[in-house]
């Protein structure tokens, strides 16, 4: 990941290319955006990640132009864009269902946007090839849009909303309708072509993974507001709440009591007759908060012997056991009926597995494994 | 067998309904005049042998297709016909398209009550809304009343009997055969394509020239075919609204027929007003063929 080198959001001399300044957006009673700022920077490829109806594909449509905020204000590049209509503004739209015109062939659908521009006939043709070859659908250029499979006519969708050579692009859940092994292939191609044009991506996806693959920073929306804004590791490694913790990937919740033991390190007492578990976190905690800690399952080890050096450790029997292939996840029941998920790597035949149902086992997890949570 | 029997059915019904009832008109247009009933000789006279049926066919000529070249009234009418029916199909498509275009844009609860509403005259007698329209256009009639009481006119307008007459009649009565085909093909129309199309840069209005017009086209040419094709053979409507000034050869094929009792010469007119209907069918029926493949 260029994530390292590329971070203007962390530099406070960076301006912005959008910014959603206390942006409000209702459909009669209904918010679908609730006073939202966010600012999203050039060369960035940026994703709204959410279940259906928490607003993404409103922002998005609200920066292609097809919806303007009841309040606040969407700049871009320092300008106010609500007057703007969609034909006037640098942003173009990859539309989920493609929107390809059946009526004109790949070619003429790649030209439309350029032929309003009313952009001399050679310009235009080396613009169009241009186009084709960065999509790799030369040979296809003739055909019709019917004729041609729906990971072609994706490529045509991407080709035709770049040719315009936006300064901004909207995708909406542009892999939603390839199926996965395409898909997969596919993110990485837009990875690709994105960090060739230089656009700034916009993606709206409810499929998290892929918005972790492509993205550089990743936007966790919940009824019309933003949970959290990072890059896709900080919210994987450090989710703000349980909500972002839950809805990207798999993770384990523990309630409780938060007590300082040490500095930025906390025992949390969980259930009855049972030894407190210790976990460290930034943020304060007053004696006796009740919090979440969110335990990812690959964090989780899972043993026959209690381990010697482990700072949280708790026993349980093997519940179930999810064989994945290259992974199994094993759901380890504790005494008052709790579920913990544990996830190890198959190093191993399925023969030689050390643990099987009904096994007695130990979880254990260092003190920096789990993410302290208000409640 | 069972398939030969499900092919034969069409055909009997196409022989039986229309192939027949042609070849009948056609031998009669071949015919000539008499004064006898049927009004036209030869007839063919089985209990001769086969002399009889070699006198029948020996006394059929072409006459009467020499005799509609020979006196202009029957060109004129024809031509007439064809200059009607195509100046009424453009009134009705810009008529139709605008309502096809209300109804399809309307929210998706409205649509069947609307749809109602474009089919609802059908259940009233086609010859009684025509002589509702002589009772709005006459000179005495609610149109002109209105007009007069408004003040916009001083004397009554002088509509009916007129060819303008004609053009409102068809365009009133073949307007649902406009707009279905167009409102089908134009509720079809993802929204999308239409978004996506300003999203490219195109204004309001060169989007709908660019997008929706072409995806209607399919809708488009049905309607003006279904329009026209009836158009050119309407008789009801002119000889009702029209005045002595407006030709159509639906009005004179029934004149031939029951004012001159010439059936030979009708029959005739008849002939060669569906070989004019051909074209027009044939390529209706191109487009339909396209569109279906299209569809697939």
């Amino acid at each position: 990941m260029n994530s390292a080198v590329f971070a203007p959001w962390e530099d406070p001399q960076a301006k912005p290319l959008i910014q959603f300044q206390n942006v409000s957006k209702r459909f009669g009673d209904f918010t679908a955006i609730d006073t939202l700022s966010l600012d999203i920077f050039e060369r960035e490829f940026f994703a709204l990640l959410g279940p259906s109806g928490c607003g993404k594909t409103t922002m998005m449509r609200m920066l292609a132009g097809f919806e303007t905020p009841t309040e606040g204000h969407i700049l871009l590049g320092g300008q106010d864009i609500d007057p703007i209509p969609p034909n006037k503004r640098a942003v173009n739209m990859m539309f989920q269902s493609y929107a390809l015109f059946p009526h004109l062939s790949v070619w003429e659908n790649i030209a439309f946007g350029l032929r309003r521009d009313n952009m001399p006939k050679p310009d235009l043709t080396a613009r169009v090839e241009e186009m084709l070859r960065l999509t790799r659908l030369e040979q296809f250029a003739r055909r019709k849009p019917h004729q041609i499979s729906g990971g072609q006519r994706q490529r045509v969708a991407l080709a035709r909303s770049l040719a315009k050579a936006p300064k901004l692009l909207l995708l909406d859940e542009p892999l939603g309708a390839l199926d996965k092994k395409l898909r997969q292939d596919t993110q990485f191609e837009l990875m690709d072509i994105q960090e060739k044009t230089g656009t700034t991506f916009v993606i709206v996806t409810h499929d998290q993974e892929e918005a972790m693959t492509v993205a550089s920073r990743v936007a966790v929306m919940d009824q019309g507001k933003l949970m959290q804004v990072a890059t896709p590791d900080r919210i994987y490694e450090n989710p703000n709440s349980v909500y972002v913790a839950d809805f990207i990937g798999d993770v384990n919740i523990i309630s409780g009591r938060a007590t300082s033991s040490a500095e930025e390190t906390y025992s949390i007492e969980w259930a009855e007759g049972q030894a407190p578990l210790t976990a460290t976190s930034a943020t304060a905690f007053s004696a006796g908060q009740s919090c979440h800690l969110a335990i990812r399952p690959e964090k989780v080890t899972i043993s026959s012997e209690r381990p010697a050096d482990a700072a949280n450790a708790i026993q349980g029997k093997v519940h179930d056991i999810a064989y994945l292939g290259n992974l199994s996840t094993y759901h380890v029941e504790l005494p008052d009926g709790t579920i913990i998920k544990a996830q190890t790597a198959n190093t191993r035949r399925i023969s030689r597995r050390s643990f099987t149902w009904e096994d007695p086992v130990w979880l254990s997890w260092t003190a920096t494994a789990a993410v302290l949570l208000a409640a | 067998m069972r398939r030969a029997i499900l092919i034969a059915v069409p055909y009997v019904w196409l022989l039986a309904l229309f192939l027949v009832p042609f070849f009948i008109v056609l031998k009669i247009s071949l015919s000539d005049i008499a004064l006898a009933i049927p009004p036209y000789t030869p007839t063919l006279d089985l209990s001769q042998g086969w002399a009889g049926v070699r006198d029948f066919f020996g006394q059929l000529d072409f006459e009467n297709f020499v005799w509609l070249t020979e006196d202009d009234l029957y060109w004129k009418a024809y031509l007439s016909s064809v200059k009607i029916a195509l100046i009424s199909t453009v009134l009705t498509l810009m008529v139709g398209y605008p309502i096809a275009y209300g109804m399809a844009r309307a929210p998706e609860e409205w649509r069947p009550t609307l749809m109602m509403l474009v089919i609802l005259p059908f259940w009233t007698s086609f010859l009684i809304r025509v002589y509702a329209w002589m009772g709005i256009l006459s000179n005495e009639g609610y149109l002109n009343q209105f007009l007069l009481w408004t003040g916009l006119i001083s004397t009554p307008l002088t509509i009916l009997n007129t060819q303008t007459a004609v053009y409102i009649g068809i365009v009133y009565t073949y307007l649902p055969f406009m707009i279905l085909p167009i409102y089908a093909a134009l509720e079809r129309l993802d929204g999308s394509l239409i978004e996506a199309a300003e999203d490219l840069g195109c204004s309001r209005l060169q989007a709908f020239w660019l997008v929706t017009v072409p995806l209607s086209r399919p809708g488009i040419i049905a309607g003006c075919f279904l329009v026209m094709i009836p158009v050119i053979g309407e008789f009801v409507i002119p000889s009702l609204l029209g005045g002595s000034g407006t030709l159509m050869i639906g009005k004179v094929l029934w004149e031939e027929f029951f004012s001159n009792r010439d059936w030979p010469v009708a029959s005739a007119v008849a002939v060669v007003l569906l070989l004019i209907l051909v074209v027009p069918i044939v390529l209706f029926q191109r487009n339909q063929q396209k569109q279906t493949e299209a569809g697939q």
